[in-house]
């Protein structure tokens, strides 16, 4: 792929075409929208190029990269050469940290999971006597429940820890949550611009506790009720989020609270469950920008 | 259609089908990515998972 090639009203930079990258083409075609899907791994950028006669100024490009580094990176070069993405650097810097974005969150005063960071086992362990068992360990930065684990108690914890310490340095910051008391569910929201458009919940799989769709959980139409609505749009806005899928759980004891905000969002299975036209929806806001 | 790599089994394209997207054979499972080629598609083995996938 060249620069030169970017040249539609709408680009949708991806490196794998999933079901949802399909859907949003499609809905362009639909709706007579030039649309060029860029593969980032055939992208080759001059980062020193002038953003004023850059091929890529003012182009509004919906980032599909399922790959968070490829994501992110390549974010940063063409919105630094005056490209439109959807979602901005900022937005995809904070959402893919959980320890940035639950910062964020907590700041805009956005109700987040008790949480608690370390930077070493010493810490990590002193950080769970003060959180309590049982606790949950996250990775700052990952996906689909990957490496995420529950510690019932001391063994478990000292157990993950020391497997952490051998590991890739960004292992070793610590970041534990409370485990919330929750219905055995939680809710995927999907914003677009200002509006909450649709939302699900997503109910654990059989013998799983997490609730990603990613290891076989099923899911189910959620109301989206004014409090639903407040909460994702005030954590979106804390993002500057333009798209996002707001996670949400049912906390027993504070209600509401958000536990992730993703800027990449899938949203195959809400659209599968509400029936709502979510990439025709994402277009739509998308191409708004372009004019 | 076009002949799995691995298989030699037949691995029917859709019509619609884009640039970029996966098809699996169906007789070994193995997935691969379109690529663009005059007026026919192309495959090229498609990575399945990378370490730091998903959202």
């Amino acid at each position: 792929m060249t620069e030169e090639k970017v040249t539609s009203s709408l680009s949708i930079l991806y490196d794998n075409i999933r079901w949802e990258e399909k859907a949003l083409y499609e809905a362009a075609k639909k709706r007579d929208i030039k649309v060029n899907n860029i593969n980032c791994k055939d992208l080759s950028i001059d980062l020193n190029n002038e953003r004023e006669s850059s091929p890529y100024l003012n182009k509004v490009i919906i980032q599909r990269c399922v790959s968070y580094f490829k994501s992110v990176h390549a974010t940063a070069a063409l919105e630094g050469l005056g490209a439109h993405i959807i979602n901005s650097l900022r937005t995809a810097t904070v959402c893919g940290n959980k320890l940035f974005a639950h910062m964020e969150l907590q700041k805009a005063g956005v109700k987040t999971p008790n949480a608690f960071s370390a930077f070493s086992e010493e810490s990590a362990i002193a950080a769970l006597d003060n959180l309590g068992y049982p606790a949950v360990i996250k990775p700052t930065i990952g996906s689909w429940g990957r490496l995420i684990a529950l510690l019932r108690d001391r063994d478990a914890a000292n157990a993950v820890i020391e497997d952490r310490e051998h590991m890739f340095p960004l292992y070793q910051v610590y970041y534990f949550e409370e485990l919330v008391s929750r219905p055995p569910r939680d809710i995927r929201a999907i914003v677009i611009g200002d509006t909450v458009v649709a939302a699900i919940y997503r109910y654990s799989g059989p013998g799983e506790w997490k609730t990603n769709m990613a290891l076989g959980g099923h899911a189910e139409t959620c109301p989206v009720t004014n409090e639903l609505e407040d909460i994702c749009i005030k954590a979106t806005k804390a993002m500057e989020g333009q798209i996002v899928g707001v996670d949400l759980m049912e906390s027993r004891e504070h209600g509401l609270i958000v536990h992730e905000i993703n800027n990449t969002t899938e949203f195959r299975n809400t659209v599968r469950v509400t029936g709502v036209d979510i990439p025709g929806l994402m277009v739509d806001f998308a191409s708004k920008i372009g004019k | 259609m076009v002949k799995c790599p691995e298989c030699d089994a037949e691995i029917k394209i859709p019509s619609d089908s884009i640039e970029g997207e996966i098809v699996t054979c169906p007789d070994c499972g193995a997935s691969y990515e379109l690529l663009k080629a005059e007026e026919e598609f192309n495959i090229k083995p498609a990575q399945v998972v990378g370490e730091d996938w998903g959202q």
